[in-house]
């Protein structure tokens, strides 16, 4: 990719994850990274986002709530689980609480292992999924083109 | 007439970077009550306690918060050692305190940069946060993880520091005292962010005495207390005062962890002196048995690993009370009767950590 072609949002969402991983997505975004050069913005609005970073597994009470800001947001839109929680489960996947990793309740489309995921990978992963968000849009305008819109 | 109404706020929100979850019962911008509501990020892992061998329990207790997490190692350690009658080595000792005390300054810088941005100073946000990123370049330099580090074990630490590393480590540490101070002269005399915070969800001593505050939140209601002077780890062969502030309001609760910062740095350097030569680890072997309340000071306040063992390998109860489980109920004090713009930095002044909270 040599240029992206907007500026991609991300919504952050914190599932039962220990924090470790949240504040390495905020570090992502403060100056040793600096993902905002690439014009990357944490929006609270699902509405506004494209990218929707998920960190920890799903627990119950969370499973509706993820649901919802899952649908909130406009297509189209990527899904990138952070952290080996987000993944599977990890080391609580035995816990009474836990039912899993995040593709438990949404569909998931890049997976950030590491515990806690690492600034350096979770850049990885969001750089991959904008490919992927790119993929996604081409095949809506095909969509629309067949449907004569 | 005015209504009243109830407004959510969180699980999701922008401030906050994790779940917690508010009823705002409101009239007129005024908050009459708010209702917490937890359990967005509960777990469970307290249960593992009884799948997992107890030395093998120390990585399950530092996941319970990416942000303390190695003082939760540390504590769940001292109170498996305490128990068996475990003897820790002297350096070992000194190394858990110099661990502790840079989580503390990662800790604070964290939170000082959420508060900032809670306000919507966006600048002072990015300041704060690349200061942290020196403290946890030496903290991976030293353990090899950035946040979750790793290194508590039962009967003593998994990684040496070799003097010369400690040495510059306390260069290091000399070296942004000086930002440190820059920055926190905005933090403490801006007039702008004085306006956000003076007189601005008031605690009262007596209030925050009865409601069980810890950490910060108490000793910015002018009560002196830290689990630190009870002298865990190596606390009792340095010297060692508590941080007091007496405005009650957000000011004080601020101004505590700002001060906080440079003590752990005075910590840290004392430490790197007086640490002796010597073994890192003592072997442990054998299955535990009766139990014991351990203690430890958290960048946000106390914190109680209550262990017990039945005469197996595996702990028959592990029951965590963490530092903002204790601020809740003073957080719903300072609610009561502020304005609806405030609620935000109020709540920040808590230093929520749901992971905590919830585990």
């Amino acid at each position: 990719m040599a240029y992206l072609k907007k500026s991609p949002w991300l919504l952050h969402y914190d599932a039962s994850s220990c924090n470790g991983c949240d504040i390495e997505v905020l570090a992502c975004l403060t100056p040793l990274y600096d993902v905002e050069r690439f014009g990357i913005i944490n929006t609270g609005n699902p509405k506004h986002a494209d990218v929707f970073v998920i960190t920890g597994g799903i627990n119950e009470l969370n499973r509706k709530v993820v649901k919802n800001i899952y649908e909130q947001i406009p297509d189209p839109k990527v899904v990138v689980a952070v952290g080996i929680c987000a993944c599977s489960g990890g080391v609580f996947r035995e816990c009474y609480n836990m039912a899993g990793g995040v593709d438990q309740v949404i569909p998931v489309d890049v997976y950030v292992p590491g515990c806690a995921a690492r600034p350096e990978s979770i850049i990885d992963g969001i750089v991959k999924a904008l490919g992927i968000l790119e993929e996604k849009r081409e095949e809506m305008k095909e969509k629309e083109k067949q449907h004569g819109n | 007439m005015s209504k009243k109404i109830v407004v959510p706020f969180g699980p999701q929100h922008p401030v906050l970077p994790e779940p917690l979850h508010l009823d705002l019962v409101v009239e007129d911008e005024k908050v009459k009550e708010a209702i917490p509501g937890v359990g967005y990020i509960h777990r469970g892992l307290e249960t593992l306690v009884q799948k997992r061998e107890y030395p093998e329990y120390v990585y399950i207790a530092e996941r319970i918060c990416g942000i303390c997490s190695f003082i939760h190692g540390m504590t769940y350690c001292q109170g498996v050692e305490t128990m068996m009658n475990v003897e820790v080595p002297e350096r070992a000792e000194f190394l858990r305190v110099i661990w502790s005390e840079y989580s503390r300054m990662h800790s604070h810088l964290l939170w000082l940069g959420l508060f900032a941005d809670s306000m919507g100073f966006e600048n002072l946000f990015m300041d704060a946060w690349r200061l942290r990123e020196h403290v946890l370049d030496d903290m991976e330099a030293t353990t090899g993880g950035r946040v979750i580090q790793g290194s508590a074990k039962v009967g003593g630490v998994r990684r040496d520091i070799s003097s010369e590393k400690l040495d510059e480590m306390v260069t290091g540490l000399e070296g942004i005292r000086g930002e440190l101070k820059d920055m926190m002269d905005v933090f403490l005399l801006d007039s702008s962010v004085k306006s956000r915070l003076r007189n601005i969800g008031m605690l009262s001593p007596e209030d925050a005495y009865e409601l069980g505050a810890v950490g910060p939140t108490l000793r910015g209601s002018s009560v002196a207390s830290d689990v630190r002077m009870n002298g865990y780890a190596a606390y009792d062969r340095l010297h060692f005062e508590p941080v007091v502030e007496d405005g009650c309001d957000c000011y004080a609760r601020c101004a505590v962890r700002a001060k906080e910062l440079f003590s752990s740095i005075d910590l840290i350097k004392e430490a790197a002196q007086k640490i002796p030569d010597g073994p890192i680890e003592v072997k442990v072997t054998g299955k535990p048995e009766g139990e014991y309340f351990s203690r430890a000071e958290q960048p946000r306040g106390e914190v109680i690993h209550y262990v017990k063992g039945n005469g197996t390998k595996k702990l028959a109860r592990h029951r965590v009370r963490t530092p903002t489980m204790a601020n809740i109920p003073p957080l719903v004090k300072m609610l009561e009767g502020c304005e609806f713009a405030d609620v935000p930095v109020i709540t920040l002044t808590i230093d929520p950590c749901i992971g905590c909270l919830e585990r």
